[in-house]
């Protein structure tokens, strides 16, 4: 784990005492909103619905013992005693009051912790792959060089002003988890004919209004030049963003309008120029960085103990099926603890489920703990004769449900319940869903399935990508869903389609389960996964499963 | 004829609390929706928010809402989110509701 060096620990306490000035004269009435809320957002703190939320950032989603137990803290102390974590990999408390948050800030920055570049138009919390340093499929842990991204870009003098937010993500493994393709820049590292590691670097991917799957605008990058070029790609798009309309600011309009190859050679004349200023190599500054992101000495020492509870448990086998992946060392696993339990709010934790994540992580995990941008929370090193333990102390905490990447697993935005962006609820939706899914018994039976729930054409929920996505709108003064179908956030990346015309609040539910009878009904065998039935079928047979004839007349036209 | 206009009240948050406000009669705010005061013409609508607009130093983005008087003779909030501010999220008993 990445420790701060005196340069940050510097910054962030500055910045705290700065927003505490900035409060108090907000407070006494110095400054106006107009002049205070671009610095408080500059403090990832937003005004929501029912009160202030703050956003605090979780680099590459990495959390260790000491910091989640913090989190809890600041949960049971300002907030009330849980926490959301997003699917930027970042934690948000919904219930902060105003004169609050430079405690809490202070208190964060106690652990290294902060809110910086959580909002505003500059380079946002950098995602990573959530099984970073534990994955068996990895070419190299992306941490070190996202922690160096994380140097790079904060507070980032020319880049404090982009013409919108800016997203990167970075995966070291084939198997992308860290969807680089939906983001501004998505990073691959790959390794070329001479065996050497590089980086696939992708632009102009995105969500929201315009969606677009990123395009590839260096193949293969050598590690040493990783900051010229993104300083680059970035300088280019400063300069060229469109700041005249806020829809059309993101660097994907900019690719879509200009075109890849216009943006790549005028990336690579940017380059050109700025390379020699960039004196350290970065393959240097990497490795330099890597030596906080050491594998853990891993104990392999195994017993019967796994193996025993796997015959003697049918609920721990499950969970074992479900909630673990193949770690590098086979005497591990990688655990995902679901923050999805049955009817509650995805991604949410209370103060006492984050304490006994620290408590495992510390007593068995190697210190571990990561976020996903599932909003799960995932133990990367736990060792297999120690997970039926594990698994007893998740139980007891209501950390043990058996569905990760299945149907209740959803990703969901906070939505009207919280958020002011927002045009429809998505929370109630994911816990109905859930609850019904579990009624009918069928999560198993339906094998892999992504929900994927956004509120509003922003797209926080991530539906363009969901296996099945939802996206919440306001049609005349009534929440409606749009549903798409054959999204996919990996490396078969696509965007889904729409079923057609949306569905009123009581109707989506009945829609979701038509879908998945449609599937079950036309797999070719319990093999085949929603997606793969989708990708062989196509849209039809839901279609006139979603818009039997007499159905799909004006009522649905009107919804 | 002109069209029947809507009545309207003034609502914000709370500056320090973030609280979900309400522009009263006699001009201080109020938590409950209840003792929104509904205006019932333009020109009154415009008066209260710029009385609203004016004390930037307790509130935050203060604007008018569309309410409907019932039988009550109280305002009630005619958008499905307006409803949502009354009362808080729908996943826990937080906010308003649990007051």
């Amino acid at each position: 784990m990445y420790v701060y060096q005196e340069f940050d620990e510097a910054f962030v306490r500055e910045r705290v005492r700065q927003f505490r000035g900035q409060v108090e004269k907000r407070v006494d009435g110095a400054l106006s909103e107009d002049e205070f809320r671009p610095l408080r957002l500059m403090n990832g703190l937003y005004l929501q619905l029912h009160a202030y939320m703050l956003r605090i950032a979780i680099p590459y989603g990495s959390l260790d013992s000491a910091k989640m137990r913090q989190l809890a803290f600041l949960a049971d102390k300002w907030d009330k005693g849980y926490g959301h974590f997003t699917t930027r990999q970042n934690i948000q408390f919904n219930w902060p009051q105003l004169t609050d948050v430079p405690d809490m800030l202070e208190a964060l920055a106690d652990v290294g912790m902060h809110s910086i570049q959580t909002s505003g138009n500059c380079v946002r919390n950098v995602t990573a792959d959530h099984f970073a340093g534990a994955a068996a499929d990895e070419l190299e842990d992306p941490r070190a060089t996202a922690e160096l991204i994380r140097q790079w870009s904060t507070d980032h003098p020319e880049f404090q002003f982009l013409p919108r937010k800016f997203k990167i993500a970075i995966t070291g493994s084939p198997n992308d988890r860290a969807v680089t393709r939906a983001h501004d820049i998505g990073i691959r590292m790959i390794e070329n004919d001479a065996g050497e590691t590089g980086f696939e670097i992708i632009v102009g991917g995105g969500l929201g209004r315009s969606p677009f799957e990123g395009k590839v605008l260096r193949d293969f990058l050598p590690k040493d030049h990783l900051l010229p070029y993104l300083e680059a790609v970035l300088q280019v798009y400063n300069l060229a963003g469109r700041r005249d309309n806020k829809f059309k600011a993101r660097i994907k309009i900019l690719l879509h309008e200009g075109g890849l190859e216009d943006f790549r050679e005028r990336t690579e004349k940017a380059f050109e120029e700025i390379r020699a200023r960039f004196e350290r190599p970065a393959g240097e500054m990497i490795d330099a960085i890597a030596k906080w992101f050491e594998p853990p000495v891993f104990n392999n020492v195994q017993t019967h103990a796994f193996d025993k509870a796997l015959d003697a448990n049918p609920a721990f086998r499950s969970f074992v099926e479900t909630n673990t992946d193949e770690h590098r060392n086979p005497a591990y696993a990688i655990v995902t603890v679901s923050l999805k339990p049955i009817g509650g709010t995805p991604g949410d934790a209370t103060a006492q489920q984050m304490r006994v994540m620290a408590d495992i992580a510390e007593e068995f995990g190697h210190d571990e703990i990561r976020v996903s941008h599932e909003q799960n929370l995932i133990l990367p090193h736990i060792r297999k004769a120690d997970l039926p333990v594990v698994y007893e102390r998740l139980r007891e905490a209501g950390l043990a449900t058996a569905n990760a990447g299945l149907i209740s697993d959803i990703i969901a935005c906070p939505g009207m319940d919280y958020c002011t962006l927002a045009t429809a609820r998505s929370i109630p939706i994911a816990q109905q869903i859930a609850t019904r899914f579990d009624e009918l018994k069928l999560e198993h039976e339906i094998g892999p399935l992504k929900i994927k729930i956004s509120g509003c054409i922003n797209a926080c929920g991530h539906h363009h990508v969901g296996h099945i996505g939802i996206l919440g709108l306001d049609k005349a003064g009534a929440e409606s869903y749009q549903i798409t179908l054959g999204g996919d956030a990996t490396e078969t990346f696509a965007l889904g389609e729409r079923t057609g015309p949306g569905f009123g609040a009581d109707e989506i539910i009945p829609a979701i389960e038509t879908i998945v009878s449609t599937y079950l009904d036309l797999r070719d065998s319990e093999e085949e996964t929603f997606l793969e039935a989708f990708r062989r079928v196509g849209m039809t047979p839901f279609k006139e499963k979603l818009y039997p004839e007499g159905k799909s007349g004006e009522a649905r036209n009107a919804a | 004829m002109a069209r029947a206009f809507t009545p309207k009240i003034v609502t914000a948050n709370d500056l320090l609390v973030g609280d979900v406000i309400y522009l009263t009669r006699s001009g201080a705010w109020s938590r409950l929706h209840e003792e929104a005061h509904p205006a019932t013409s333009e020109e009154q609508a415009r008066t209260m928010l710029e009385h609203a607009q004016k004390q930037s130093d307790r509130i935050v983005g203060p604007y008018l809402a569309d309410v409907e008087i019932g039988d009550d003779d109280r305002p009630h909030p005619v958008h499905f989110r307006e409803v949502f501010r009354t009362r808080g999220p729908s996943n826990y008993p937080h906010g308003k509701q649990a007051q």
